[in-house]
């Protein structure tokens, strides 16, 4: 009984210790998205080098692809770009850039100067499908399945550990 | 105990469910302008976090109310509104969560350790009233203690 007595309040002080541990080391930022595991949602927008074409997500179906928000605007898409560019050279997974309430010319130049890792990039210039997409900080990625479901999304830069550790083996998962 | 937390569960419910009903549909005008002024303020700002949508001067906040007011003129009630958003940003958007199993020890937390508390205090309490001391000291004890004390006040 004696040991009993103080071995609960300790117990629960580590309970809390715990929970105040793991809250340390979470980025407030990180809202975890209610669409992993959701379709993605329908969009049809212009193509950033050809507006006269669109794409839609429906004509991406069948393949396994990375959605990347950007803008020309966003300073810390330049923090991830180089790890795209890598990324689009291996052929491991098309990108796509949803280019995000941004001026579609000075995306363009951003693209030349920076360099171009995306097979499509759409222009989003009023941000509502950014908005179906609960984007709110650019930039920001989703990784989407075959059959059109978003599968992971990754808020802020890409870094190389999640690009090793958590989006590649989950597009090797999903190719198969 | 079990009844008692159930009834305050059901008296958050319940006042949770009437404070959804009573928003009346306006579509036009001033009273439109009421009506989305308080959904804003229900509704998180996600750029700036502890912002609602109603004071954030952030891009975003302002697409997001744009939007909501869209809706709103397109006849969609609060509830369609909260939860076209709570689709794309999740719960995290309501300043006002809803209860849910995730969300039980955010809305029950509290009462528990208020009742946890409250239990610990009282057996605390019934333990002390029953403690009586175990006998008299004894006279030779309580003449020492008096010397001591007289010691100590030279």
């Amino acid at each position: 009984m004696k040991t009993f007595r103080w071995s609960i309040p300790l117990a629960l002080f580590i309970i809390l210790l715990a929970f105040l541990w793991v809250g340390l080391g979470r980025d407030p930022r990180e809202v975890p998205s209610p669409l992993i595991g959701k379709p993605a949602p329908a969009f049809r927008l212009a193509k950033l080098h050809a507006p006269g074409e669109t794409l839609s997500n429906a004509d991406l179906k069948g393949k396994v692809w990375l959605l990347n928000v950007w803008a020309s605007w966003c300073v810390s898409c330049r923090v991830e770009h180089p790890l795209l560019v890598e990324l689009a050279k291996s052929n491991i997974v098309p990108v796509y850039g949803l280019d995000y309430k941004d001026d579609p010319e000075a995306g363009r130049g951003w693209l030349t100067k920076n360099g171009d890792p995306y097979t499509a990039s759409i222009v989003d210039r009023d941000g509502r499908v950014g908005i179906d997409y609960g984007v709110y900080g650019v930039p920001e990625s989703f990784l989407i399945d075959k059959s059109g479901v978003i599968r992971y999304k990754q808020i802020g830069p890409i870094t190389p550990e999640a690009l090793q550790e958590k989006i590649l083996p989950l597009v090797r998962e999903l190719q198969r | 105990m079990t009844r008692l937390f159930a009834a305050v569960a059901l008296a958050l419910i319940a006042a949770l469910a009437l404070a959804g009903k009573m928003d009346p549909p306006a579509q036009t005008g001033a009273q439109l302008d009421a009506r989305l002024k308080k959904l804003e303020t229900e509704l998180r700002c996600l750029v700036c976090q502890n912002q609602t949508l109603a004071d954030s001067n952030a891009d975003l906040a302002d697409d997001l109310r744009r939007e909501v007011r869209a809706l709103a003129v397109a006849g969609k009630s609060d509830d369609e509104i909260r939860s076209y958003l709570v689709a794309r940003y999740g719960d995290f958007v309501l300043y006002d969560p809803p209860v849910k199993p995730l969300t039980w020890l955010l809305w029950f937390g509290p009462f528990t350790l208020l009742i946890g508390g409250a239990a610990v205090w009282w057996m605390v309490l019934q333990r002390r009233s029953k403690m009586t001391p175990k006998s008299e000291p004894t006279a030779e004890a309580q003449s020492r203690g008096r010397a001591l004390l007289d010691e100590e006040n030279d």
